[in-house]
């Protein structure tokens, strides 16, 4: 190998980790100069966000050695965003933020390649989520991030003995197979690393789907939002927030019948600041300021540079972590509180294991003439089911709904088709059922993933999209 | 996972998609959950719901409340629900879409139900919100208005505001403000 004669090098200290063995190391860690060029050449990252968060993480990356890089930002630059969104300029207000994080980073570090995407993340196939290796997101919101999840869940696929056996590929290429039918195929698994920040508090964690918890898993951890009730709004104001609410949800409808409130324009803020201010002239309240308008209505916590520095640095560190194997990984989540102090702690989270997005779901096989009616009965009798009354849904389809009578009659048709046509004849795929369990006599609603896998269709047909119902 | 994505460029170089999973949209937790609320409906006679997009969309829907007693017997209220994908962690937006002469609505179809904003929480489903709707016409409410006015004479005047909801449900003006018939 050439290393002993290269010169000292840009990853000088990148290769202390990369190509000397250790203690520490992850399983399978393979040090040496063919893991660091391989990272380069092959890791593809994916950069969700590129505001405070994604412009520290996408230098963090590039920093780090990963030569293919990616970023999705909807947003355009704005004047409040460059006290420490660093990648940006004054020039650039206005410009999508994705592409001038992108023009700059590869301006600053040679030899990497970063491609812009300025759009929804909703815009994109589901399958441009698909080429990464590792989707690193820097967020502010609960939604976008279940989004992203519930896209990097959908990759998993839980081995069938009978269909993995059919897959030509696995044959030729010898993948890892599991004996037990509840584990993930691992070239199915899509790492996500997520961070988060809220002034001077932040988070930084993994989610490996199908082996860590994946973010609906602890969607119930978030303290719900605080929204103030709308007839203290309308009649007992006593704050400056109240008065803000008031002009943003009440006073706006009653002035502008039909038009929707829009935060990103400067003449919508402006209105309801100016309606707020009246607001609080008139009960006397002090504190209604144009920042505080825009805090309140579009929901901003102030941020805090060098918190997203430290999230950042710790969501580039675990992602190397992930590519490289040069350590074990987070497990699973950092907290990061900055508020009086500075205390750091891991928390390893558990898995839901009938987690909805993540979780293997129950697997049922069904010969492809089973009528939608008999399946519902079949799961009645099913050992690890005994669901009775049960509505079923297949990707956003109704099949089936036992209430209200509205939808069910709109569906009752379909319990004479045979379920294998009602799925657009796909050999293997998630459904989802309701209704009601049984166990000791005692009666639950519940909300259950089942895998159904039909036999004897050859496995190649699950890849066969087109077949329509 | 280094050997794994070099396995799975190669791969992707061999042959472009016929590995790949078919790209489908998956429905959010939200819908999963609001699947579950809706098929477990119970509704009251009083109370009917429609899916104006069909089967399918349930993330928006109608709800019509026919009260049986009090002040708004015989009106037929609509109600429209926006629910959005990360449901129940945020309640759904909940408007009355019928102008309605009432203490805790406004004119511009605001409801003020402590569970549909301050009080939300991911155990409440849809059936509650529809039966909190429901207790809204039966017991008015004047401590929490909404309507500052209707609720002045709710609380003065119960004669008064009684023959006011009347006249707003059979079409008419209470005051300036003209109700159209929903009766």
């Amino acid at each position: 190998m050439a290393d002993s004669v290269a010169p000292p090098s840009r990853s000088r200290d990148l290769d202390k980790l990369l190509l000397r063995p250790g203690n520490l190391v992850g399983p399978n860690f393979e040090p040496g100069a063919e893991l660091r060029d391989d990272l380069q050449e092959y890791a593809r990252i994916l950069v969700v966000g590129a505001g405070g968060l994604g412009c520290e993480l996408l230098k963090d990356l590039a920093l780090s050695g990963f030569k293919n890089l990616e970023v999705i930002d909807m947003d355009r630059i704005e004047v409040t965003n460059l006290n420490r969104q660093f990648l940006f300029r004054v020039e650039d207000v206005g410009k999508p933020k994705a592409e001038v994080a992108a023009k700059h980073v590869m301006e600053r570090v040679s030899g990497v390649n970063i491609v812009a995407h300025f759009c929804r993340i909703e815009d994109k196939e589901i399958a441009f989520y698909n080429d990464f290796n590792i989707i690193v997101l820097g967020l502010d919101s609960i939604e976008a991030r279940s989004y992203i999840n519930s896209v990097a869940c959908s990759f998993l696929d839980f081995s069938v003995p009978e269909l993995s056996l059919a897959s030509l590929s696995h044959l030729l290429l010898g993948y890892l197979e599991y004996d037990s039918d509840d584990k993930p195929r691992e070239e199915t698994i899509k790492p996500m690393v997520d961070g988060g920040t809220e002034g001077f508090k932040g988070h930084a964690r993994v989610i490996v789907p199908g082996v860590t918890p994946c973010f609906e898993c602890t969607i119930w951890l978030f303290p719900p939002q605080v929204k103030f009730p709308l007839c203290t709004l309308a009649e007992t104001p006593r704050t400056a927030a109240h008065c803000i609410e008031y002009a943003h949800l009440i006073k706006w409808d009653e002035v502008h019948s039909g038009k929707t409130f829009d935060p990103d324009d400067p003449a919508h803020m402006k209105w309801v600041y100016d309606e707020a201010v009246k607001r609080a002239e008139l009960f006397g309240i002090p504190g209604v300021t144009y920042s505080l308008t825009q805090g309140v209505v579009k929901n901003i916590i102030p941020a805090i540079a060098s918190t997203n520095a430290i999230i950042s640095a710790a969501c580039a560190l675990e992602t190397l972590k992930i590519a490289s194997g040069c350590s074990k990984t987070l497990a699973n989540y950092l907290t990061y509180n900055g508020v009086a102090g500075l205390h750091i702690k891991v928390t390893e989270f558990v898995k839901d294991k009938d987690c909805l997005v993540c979780g293997p779901g129950v697997l049922i096989e069904l010969d492809t003439s089973v009528t939608l009616e008999k399946f519902i009965n079949l799961l009645e009798d099913h050992p690890k089911l005994h669901l009775s009354k049960a509505s079923v849904s297949h990707r956003g389809k109704n099949l089936y709904m036992q209430a209200p009578p509205v939808l069910e009659e709109m569906t009752r048709s379909n319990l004479s088709l045979p379920l294998y046509e009602l799925m657009d004849k796909i050999a293997k795929d998630t459904i989802h059922v309701t209704g009601t369990t049984s166990k000791d006599d005692k009666k639950t609603s519940s909300l259950r993933k089942l895998r159904v896998v039909f036999k004897g269709i050859d496995g190649v047909t699950d890849m066969d999209m087109a077949g329509g119902a | 996972m280094i050997r794994l994505f070099k396995v799975k460029e190669k791969q992707r170089e061999l042959a472009e998609n016929a590995n790949g999973k078919p790209p489908v949209k998956k429905q959010s937790a939200g819908e999963l959950r609001l699947h579950k609320d809706i098929s477990e409906l119970n509704l009251p006679k009083t109370c009917n719901i429609a899916f104006p997009n069909g089967k399918d969309d349930l993330m928006n829907f109608e709800v019509t409340i026919k009260p049986d007693e009090g002040y708004y017997l015989g009106g037929n209220f609509v109600f429209t629900f926006q629910v959005s994908p990360i449901y129940p962690h945020e309640a759904p937006k909940v408007k009355c879409k019928t102008k309605v002469y009432h203490p805790n609505i406004d004119l511009e179809g605001n409801v003020c139900l402590n569970i549909l904003r301050e009080d939300w929480k991911p155990v409440l489903n849809i059936n509650t919100i529809i039966y909190g709707l429901f207790h809204l016409f039966t017991q008015p409410n004047y401590e929490d208005p909404l309507n500052h006015e209707a609720a002045a004479v709710l609380r003065d005047n119960p004669k008064l505001f009684e023959s006011n909801v009347r006249r707003a449900m059979a079409g008419g003006y209470v005051g300036q403000t003209f109700f159209t018939r929903c009766m």
